[in-house]
């Protein structure tokens, strides 16, 4: 008897294999050859499609996902690097835009997926590369959002004389790189005293950080009106729109309301792609793999000459500027913010998001922050509107030996929004028992060499 | 000129005194082993020496430096390098990876150049690889550079060790216990290894061991600990005959009488 469940599970192990190398086969075909037209062919199919269904139902959530798991494929697609860099930036720069004019909602997605991106990408570099728990980033987002909204609108007048508030625009982007160096700062000063502890004494200081900001800013309307209190800051100034001139040029008229989210599109759309490529150059530096052995080893990464304080506070600096120059953007988005907006619950959903993609991946920070925004943003609202649509049209099912159910009567507690922290905790549950390295976990550096990723938990036995 | 000079370096632990008093001279071009049974303050002196400990007396030189209060990554710069008695390897990075981090102290990089990608940098960083290839030879690893370090057996983590500490350049290496769960011929094998990077690669080499027939077949010189006392020093041969070793290592016979 054992025996045979003995083989019945090596002809799975061996079909496995088979299917393996079947799609290594199909990798090394796809040069440049035929396959390789095919399957991109495929793709622009894929995507034309998509885009089309989202033209013709712009009120459906599931067109727009369809839409956005096209990024997906391209990702996965056995592609050279240029062709799917190519595919990425066609739907990115030209398709997106056009669907956010037909539903302005898509793009306020897309640009909540932007900020999530860069602070998921942030908090992964403290969390995923060093090792460090960190509860606390989103205090550093609040202090860029904070930055910018006390000087870009009439708020500072409360407290400095001469009335040169708000300041012009422009000044956005001057904050934007002085929200770097001051992000920076307060990350390296929040190293310098907790830089001694670790593990969960690091994430209870961290939090209370977080928790100190927090309190801050809600206090200090007295006894000098900085940051309004609880009651929050507005209007805050948008970035100037120096290119309305150019686009009259060029024939086009569009209206600020218009302009204001496509603007924000491609202005969060730029700072992500900045911060993913700041974060790829340090991951394959020096750098990066001295956070790594940090990360594996704090005392034989000391032994082996790294400088283990400076590079704990460098990762701490550098996620801290990602999170507050995304603040200040966010700031500029909202035109109004106010403490709610950066609460424990804040910290808590980027770490998810960091997990949920896989600790240490940079892909998989960029897609967890994608799926989580997502689901929450579209996935259980679309649900909820759905259901409200059920319980509208009145429709009575009868059901065999239970009788009669009058649609109507679901209770509004069955709404999937009222749940988002439910499901989120359900998926990080499963996720954790199933597969706990995260959706894409942190892939060896091929040289030539095959990939694989290393089990996690077997390495923290001892 | 002595490489290493440690004169009466002292640690406690509470009430434990670890160390008392130890002295330790070291030459250039030779292997000493630091031998005691357990508890004797070996590894605390491993520890002392690369900065991981602070001793609570007594001095160290090593060349022309002192080593108080210089952090680990300092002395690890000055051009003393270690292993670990339970291995220490970097889990989820390649063995490549692992001699490229033991490389960072001779690495050369600026930030912005981190930051802008210079083409200097990559030129850089490509023969920092070939360079940590070629460690991964030296100790025999070269066809598992890409695997994650926490696959590799628990010799070859143990030569992954030796492989990145010698990354680093050291002038003095250090290795704790290096033939530990290996086998008679991986540790005559290791061995030799070790004989061949006197003068190579590495001035001294300051071992602990339990494998005596390694000790005695490699060491110029042993030190013997006890307790935390130093309760000799010499050659093999000299250190095998002397009575306070071998009562420590055997006990003191009950009616006076020496195995």
């Amino acid at each position: 008897m054992k025996k045979q469940k003995g083989n019945k599970q090596f002809w799975i192990l061996d079909c496995r294999f088979w299917i393996k190398s079947k799609i290594k086969n199909l990798k090394s075909k796809i040069g440049s050859g035929t396959a390789g037209w095919f399957l991109s062919i495929g793709l622009i199919g894929y995507i034309g499609l998509t885009c089309a269904l989202v033209l013709y139902f712009p009120q459906s959530v599931l067109a727009f996902l369809l839409f956005e798991a096209s990024l997906l494929l391209i990702y996965y697609v056995p592609l050279s690097r240029r062709t799917k860099l190519a595919f990425a930036a066609i739907v990115l720069i030209a398709l997106m835009p056009v669907l956010g004019v037909v539903n302005g909602y898509y793009l306020e997605v897309a640009i909540q997926v932007g900020i999530f991106v860069a602070l998921a990408l942030g908090l992964n570099i403290v969390v995923g590369f060093v090792g460090l728990l960190n509860l606390g980033f989103v205090a550093f987002y609040a202090i860029g959002a904070y930055l910018w909204a006390i000087f870009g609108s009439p708020q500072a007048n409360q407290f400095l004389p001469g009335g040169y508030f708000p300041l012009a625009p422009a000044w956005f982007f001057a904050f934007l790189l002085l929200s770097i160096v001051i992000g920076a700062l307060t990350g390296a000063l929040l190293g310098l005293p907790v830089l001694r502890l670790r593990g969960d004494y690091l994430a209870i200081v961290t939090l209370g950080f977080a928790e100190v900001v927090r309190a801050l800013v809600n206090n200090l309307d007295k006894p000098i009106n900085l940051t309004n209190g609880p009651r929050g800051i507005t209007p805050i100034q948008r970035p100037p729109l120096f290119f309305g001139s150019l686009l009259e040029t060029f024939g086009l008229q569009l209206d600020a309301a218009a302009l204001y989210p496509l603007y924000f599109y491609f202005l969060v759309l730029v700072m992500a792609l900045v911060v993913i490529l700041v974060t790829r150059r340090l991951e394959n530096s020096p750098v990066g793999r001295a956070w790594k052995a940090v990360r594996e080893d704090e005392i034989a990464a000391a032994a082996m000459g790294i400088p283990v304080v400076r590079m704990k506070l460098l990762a701490f600096a550098v996620g801290a500027s990602f999170a507050s120059a995304i603040g200040v953007l966010f700031a500029a988005k909202q035109v109004f913010i106010n403490p709610e907006s950066f609460t424990f619950m804040e910290s808590i959903g980027v770490l998810a998001m960091v997990i949920l993609g896989g600790m240490g991946s940079v892909p998989g920070a960029i897609l967890g922050a994608t799926a989580v925004t997502i689901l929450n943003l579209q996935l259980l609202k679309g649900l909820s509107l759905w259901l409200n649509a059920l319980r509208q049209s009145g429709i009575v099912i009868f059901l065999p030996l239970l009788g009669s159910y009058d649609l109507t009567q679901i209770p509004a507690q069955f709404e999937p929004a009222k749940y988002e922290r439910m499901i989120f905790g359900l998926i990080l549950m499963l996720m954790m028992i199933f597969r706990p390295q995260g959706i894409l976990p942190p892939r060896r550096q091929s040289r030539g060499g095959s990939t694989g990723s290393p089990s996690r938990g077997k390495s923290r036995e001892n | 000129m002595a490489l290493l000079e440690v004169r009466g370096v002292t640690k406690r632990f509470g009430g434990l005194l670890a160390l008392d008093g130890v002295d330790l001279h070291l030459e250039e071009g030779m292997i000493a082993s630091l031998i005691g049974p357990n508890g004797a303050g070996k590894t605390t002196l491993f520890h002392i020496l690369t900065g991981l400990y602070r001793p609570d007396g007594g001095e160290m030189r090593f060349e022309e430096h002192s080593l108080a209060g210089l952090s680990p990554h300092r002395i690890a710069k000055l051009g003393i390098c270690r292993t670990f008695q339970n291995i220490r390897v970097f889990g989820q990075m390649t063995a490549l990876e692992n001699v490229l981090v033991g490389m960072h102290a001779r690495i050369e990089f600026r930030l912005w150049e981190v930051l802008f990608g210079t083409a200097r940098l990559c030129a850089r960083e490509k023969e920092n690889e070939a360079r940590a290839a070629e460690f991964l030879k030296i100790v025999g690893l070269e066809s598992k550079a890409l695997e994650w370090a926490q696959h590799l057996s628990y010799g070859d983590q143990r030569r992954l060790e030796i492989a990145r500490a010698l990354a680093s350049a050291p002038r003095l290496l250090l290795l704790d216990e290096p033939t530990a769960g290996m086998n008679t011929s991986e540790a005559q094998a290791l061995m030799a290894l070790l004989k061949g990077l006197v003068g190579k690669y590495v001035q001294s080499i300051l071992l602990i061991e339990h494998n005596m027939r390694v000790v005695m077949g490699i060491s110029d010189r042993v030190t013997v600990l006890d307790y935390g006392e130093r309760i000799a020093e010499g050659s093999p041969a000299e250190v095998r005959r002397n009575p306070r070793v071998i009562e420590a290592y055997l006990g003191r016979g009950q009616w006076g009488v020496h195995a």
